[in-house]
């Protein structure tokens, strides 16, 4: 049975993560190729990098960083921020990626998400969304959730299917950072207009939140960043808990 | 000992030849005939569109030269596919080595499968040491039935195979390059046969 998927997201600047982590068996705690070696080990089914750099070297740093984690990672992972085109996708999925995310420039570019699943297929696109409800409608936004756009969530997901992308990421930018749970109805909605994978995304604060997703939301898989960095949630706590639950799970 | 990853310009092969080495042997990255018939072990990996990656096949010879090899052979995804005599994906032929077709999953499910899913009825020396109901990862629109020479099968939506022998020439559906320590495990069982 495909199980769901449990995915730690790692922000990455100049090469060295972000967002503070607490993990006092790291040698090093910006070393996002440690880390990323340390949730591959502890049940990760897989993993996000997200460049938030804005250097002009970023392309070639982040390229190194993807080389880098493929030599020592033995589960997926897939690569975001900044991507704009096709050249940019060759040099990461060369280097080890298996799936690149793009947004903004999909939103900017849509025949982008065409041009990218066309020659390398659809099933290492990946569309992130960042939405947030606003007045009923759930509105597309840009630039980390702060610029708003025409767009309406589930029509952009379903014209970025179409488009060829083979998965799509939402992230609720009235969850993101609260801790309260996924965007549920949401999500439930694109999973079952849509006919690819959800990957759902901000708001997990506790295990519950999770099951939640799943089961409410009906999310194919969860990402989450500071309850896994903080150790808050164990991930292979965390899957005891969703099979309990008679959620799917890789054990 | 040798081992050949058959380039043809498809998708991830980097994280293949770095799973070799985690496990203590190199493997060179090659589409030149003799290299690839010197070599002991030849694995043919594969990710994109299957008529495109039968075109760049054709164009450098590899569509002749793979079904002739005699050392064990080892197809990854879309490699396993097109080791195969047909594809609904871009209705290309095949190798035809294993003389089944390939089939698009069904529109009621999630297409592509992407996720850890398990493998089951588990034979052939590939798969030693490994417990049936195993995990592995798998990222793929389309599938082969159960047939004569399925040695794993998995479930989505319908019972397929996720593995396939014929000779010396063996298939894999999901990618144990990234499939953590089973697909490491599977990987050293095929170098080691």
């Amino acid at each position: 049975m495909l199980t769901k998927r449990i995915i730690p997201c790692l922000d990455i600047k100049n090469g060295r993560t972000v967002k503070g982590v607490n993990f006092v068996d790291l040698r090093d705690a910006g070393d996002p190729v440690e880390l990323a070696a340390i949730y591959a080990a502890s049940g990760a089914d897989e993993l996000v990098f997200l460049d938030i750099s804005a250097t002009e070297e970023r392309r070639r740093t982040l390229a190194d960083l993807v080389l880098r984690v493929a030599e020592k990672v033995n589960i997926p992972f897939t690569v975001g921020g900044g991507i704009s085109s096709v050249e940019d996708v060759d040099i990461l999925l060369q280097n080890g990626a298996d799936k690149v995310s793009i947004n903004s420039s999909a939103v900017k570019d849509p025949d982008l998400i065409n041009r990218l699943a066309s020659k390398f297929g659809s099933q290492c696109i990946t569309v992130a969304i960042d939405a947030k409800l606003i007045d009923g409608k759930w509105i597309v936004h840009l630039v980390g959730g702060k610029v708003p756009t025409e767009l309406d969530l589930f029509e952009w997901a379903k014209e970025v299917e179409k488009r060829g992308a083979g998965e799509i990421l939402f992230t609720s930018m009235n969850n993101d950072g609260t801790k309260n749970g996924f965007a549920n109805e949401a999500l439930a909605k694109l999973s079952s207009e849509l006919n690819i994978p959800i990957i759902a995304s901000g708001g997990a604060g506790t295990m519950q939140h999770f099951c939640d997703a799943f089961l409410v939301g009906k999310a194919d898989a969860a990402l989450a960043a500071s309850v896994f960095h903080f150790k808050e949630i164990e991930i292979n706590d965390l899957k005891i808990e969703l099979r309990n639950n008679k959620i799917p799970v890789r054990l | 000992m040798k081992i050949a990853i058959i380039d043809y310009g498809a998708g991830n092969i980097q994280s293949i030849k770095f799973a070799i080495k985690r496990l203590g042997f190199e493997a060179v990255l090659t589409n030149d005939e003799d290299e690839i018939k010197a070599a002991d072990k030849v694995i043919f990996p594969g990710v994109g569109e299957a008529s495109s990656a039968m075109k760049m096949l054709r164009n450098s010879k590899l569509d002749t030269l793979i079904p002739k090899l005699t050392q064990p052979v080892l197809g990854i995804c879309l490699g396993m596919q097109l080791m195969c005599a047909h594809s609904e994906e871009g209705d290309t032929t095949g190798l035809s080595i294993f003389e089944v077709p390939v089939l698009k999953f069904n529109n009621s499910l999630k297409v592509p499968q992407i996720g850890w899913n398990q493998i089951t009825n588990l034979s052939t020396p590939i798969f030693s040491e490994i417990k049936e109901l195993e995990y592995v990862y798998l990222v793929h629109s389309y599938y082969v039935a159960e047939c004569d020479e399925t040695i794993a099968t998995s479930e989505y939506g319908v019972k397929y195979s996720t593995a396939l022998k014929k000779d010396n020439f063996y298939g894999v559906q999901f990618h144990p390059e990234k499939s953590s320590d089973a697909g490491e495990k599977i990987l050293k069982n095929f170098l080691e046969l």
